[in-house]
């Protein structure tokens, strides 16, 4: 009933008939700009470093691995099954978990751990944004209930920003039901204009680099 | 003007640390936007505002083919669109799906459409629990105010405010450290995340290709309350739906930077249906309500119909030098400033709060800085318009149609212009207006004007001497 009342009366509104085809739309405004990966790392760092967040470049697995290590220092933490984790051995770290299967579970575990260890679908060189696409492999929580994000993202899903996301991944639905993009910190400065981080979601965000061999090859 | 307004009005004014808190508050969020805006860092920022107004203005001239697009895609998602023509069908829905689930406990995170619908009491009415998330609005769920400001709530508290809440409210130990009551705040919440069993949301955008609700937030509530409940309502009004997933990097290139100088928001998240067969994590029911409450009557109006387009960043507020003297709770309504004074005369009913498109100095401040290009000052000249002749076919202010027929005559006879300019100036003298003009309808007038001291020479007086010379 509410269904059709708005509708009809947004069609009395507008001169409009049922299934009438919309005029033509304005084209959707998609610019990639050029930048070569040195550009955009260096981009990243800024914008994540003016956030707060550190970037580091790792150029071996084992050294995101070490990197990874050297960032929990110490604290325990759960990691996703994203591949590339699994790849550079971040699993065998002491006191982090992996392979968490069973949903109540991975809750509990996120809510106790001092960091969530994840990979990331993208990064976006002009914001210093990660995006994270919900799947199998990579649960939403693991980025958002511990104090601490830690990100290990293979170069070669560096993209220059906003534009070259949505023109690679043009309807996120037809993959999955979340779609994210985390920039830094949780942060607020609902009390006084004064920012504090971690509020709500991670109050760090560290994001390692792996830049694989076949990359520096091609470098 | 109704004389509560009026009296809060006052009060705003003769507050000294209110007006230094709003001041300085809505002065950062400027310059923050002016830096992140500049051609340097955004060249195409102008163009950005061209096309956002144009995809605004396309979605809204077909707006009933989007939003059935919009229910098509968030069903083919497995979710479920809800038609709610005003707060009575939503507060309706809502209570039936907890009885049905056995939900008591909900949270929220921030929405000014909810704010609308004064969606909490009304919820609280029906015995459920209802807990803001975010910080701003949770602080004024416990202090039982509504929000200062679009985009931050809590503009008008100050940390020992919010010290006396908590303790008060909460049962801590008073803390006036804000990284320390924000710590507070997350524990007190955290608990509720975990125990709910309903998140709402409300939504930035709704993208009809995708079935998709997009929400922008900083403090990582919205994305808790949208990932740990089994089920996410998101409530967003009909007119927040833009065709196609690649329009959403005009618009978050736009909103973020309007709102709080930021190029994104801290999250972004793209929500497009309850978690799918194999993820690992996310709601199991998820419905979009679609929210009319007056926006089709709007719609009909095809001079006004650009007060749709708004993305609630906020901007026009912090820009408005009425908003920064009198605040955002000297507003009859939840939406304040420039686009509150727009939009609830249409919302509420043109009499209702006839005085609000009147308040404005029409600077256009707020027009030079809205993201989608609303022409906010004309908006205002034409509700203004409307109003006026409301009233001259109604009972109407006699005393003021003969004030301004009176001026306009001697506006037109330059002679009796003159003889009045030195008449005035004459009783004037150097004290400015005398005791006796200062009552009546004269004195209402002046009582928050202050009138230029009158010239003991004239213009022309001077202009005719210097010719003689």
């Amino acid at each position: 009933m509410a269904r059709e009342y708005i509708l009809h009366k947004t069609r009395t509104a507008l001169g409009r008939n049922v299934g009438q085809p919309p005029a033509a739309a304005p084209e959707a405004r998609i610019r990639v700009p050029q930048a070569g990966m040195e550009e955009r790392i260096e981009s990243f760092r800024q914008a994540l470093e003016k956030l707060s967040g550190t970037v580091d470049v790792a150029d071996s697995p084992a050294a995101a691995r070490e990197c990874v290590a050297r960032l929990l220092c110490g604290r325990t933490a759960v990691a996703s099954n994203a591949p590339v984790l699994a790849e550079c051995g971040v699993a065998s770290i002491e006191g982090v978990r992996a392979g968490i299967a069973d949903r109540k579970e991975l809750r509990a575990a996120c809510a106790a751990a001092g960091a969530g260890i994840t990979g990331a679908d993208y990064a976006l060189a002009d914001t210093g944004s990660l995006v994270m696409i919900s799947s199998p492999e990579e649960a939403r929580m693991i980025s958002l209930l511990p104090p601490a994000h830690i990100a290990v993202v293979p170069l070669d899903r560096m993209l220059t920003g906003l534009d070259e996301l949505f023109s690679l991944v043009p309807a996120p639905a037809a993959l999955t039901s979340s779609m994210l993009l985390i920039t830094g910190p949780s942060r607020t400065a609902d009390i006084e204009q004064i920012l504090v981080r971690g509020v709500h979601g991670p109050g760090e965000v560290h994001v390692v680099l792996l830049q694989r061999y076949t990359q520096k090859e091609e470098a | 003007m109704p004389e509560a307004y009026e009296q809060a009005i006052g009060a705003a004014l003769s507050d000294e640390k209110l007006q230094s808190a709003v001041y300085s508050s809505t002065a950062r969020l400027m310059n923050k936007r002016k830096e992140v805006v500049a051609a340097g860092v955004l060249p195409d920022y102008q163009e950005l505002r061209e096309q956002a107004r144009a995809i605004k203005k396309h979605t809204l001239d077909n707006l009933d083919y989007y939003l059935e697009q919009f229910e098509a895609r968030v069903t083919a998602n497995g979710g479920r669109v809800i038609w709610a023509r005003d707060g009575d069908d939503v507060v309706d829905f809502l209570t039936g799906l907890a009885k049905e689930k056995g939900s008591r406990r909900v949270v929220k995170s921030k929405s000014m459409t909810t704010e609308e619908i004064e969606l909490n009491g009304r919820l609280e009415r029906e015995h459920l629990e209802v807990v803001e998330t975010d910080l701003g609005e949770y602080i004024l769920q416990l202090a039982h105010q509504r929000p200062y400001h679009i985009v931050a709530p809590a503009l008008h508290l100050t940390r020992y405010d919010v010290a006396d809440l908590f303790a008060d409210k909460l049962g801590v130990e008073r803390e006036v450290e804000i990284e320390k009551q924000t710590m507070i705040a997350r524990r007190v919440l955290r608990e509720k995340f975990l125990a709910a069993d309903i998140g709402i949301s409300g939504g930035n955008f709704l993208v009809a290709d995708s079935g998709a609700v997009v929400i922008c937030t900083n403090e990582g509530n919205g994305r808790l309350a949208t990932t740990l409940p089994k089920i996410h309502v998101a409530i967003a009004g009909i007119e927040k739906v833009i065709p196609r997933a690649q329009d959403l990097p005009t618009f978050l290139k736009l909103l973020g930077r309007s709102a709080t100088g930021q190029p994104l928001t801290v999250y972004t998240s793209f929500l497009a249906g309850p978690r799918r067969e194999r993820e690992a994590d996310g709601p199991e029911e998820f419905y979009a309500v679609l929210l009319d409450n007056g926006r089709t009557k709007l719609l009909a109006d095809r001079a006004k119909r650009e007060s749709l387009y708004c993305i609630r960043c906020g901007s026009c507020l912090n820009h408005c030098p009425v908003y920064r003297k009198i605040g955002g709770h000297s507003y009859p309504w939840v939406y304040s400033g420039p686009i509150g004074a727009v939009i609830t005369p249409q919302y509420q009913g043109l009499l209702h709060d006839a005085w609000l498109p009147f308040a404005s100095s029409l600077c256009g401040a707020c027009a030079e800085v809205c993201p989608v290009k609303i022409d906010l000052p004309k908006l205002l000249l034409a509700l203004r318009s409307e109003i006026v002749k409301s009233r001259a076919a109604g009972k109407g202010t006699t005393l003021e149609r003969l004030a301004f027929r009176a001026w306009s005559w001697v506006m037109r006879h330059p002679g009796v212009y003159e003889m009045l300019g030195s008449a005035a100036s004459a009783i004037a003298g150097d004290g400015g207006i005398p005791a006796p003009f200062r009552r009546g309808p004269l004195g209402a007038w002046l009582k928050g004007r202050d009138l230029p001291a009158i010239p003991q020479r004239s213009f022309r007086q001077m202009w005719r001497a210097r010719k003689g010379s």
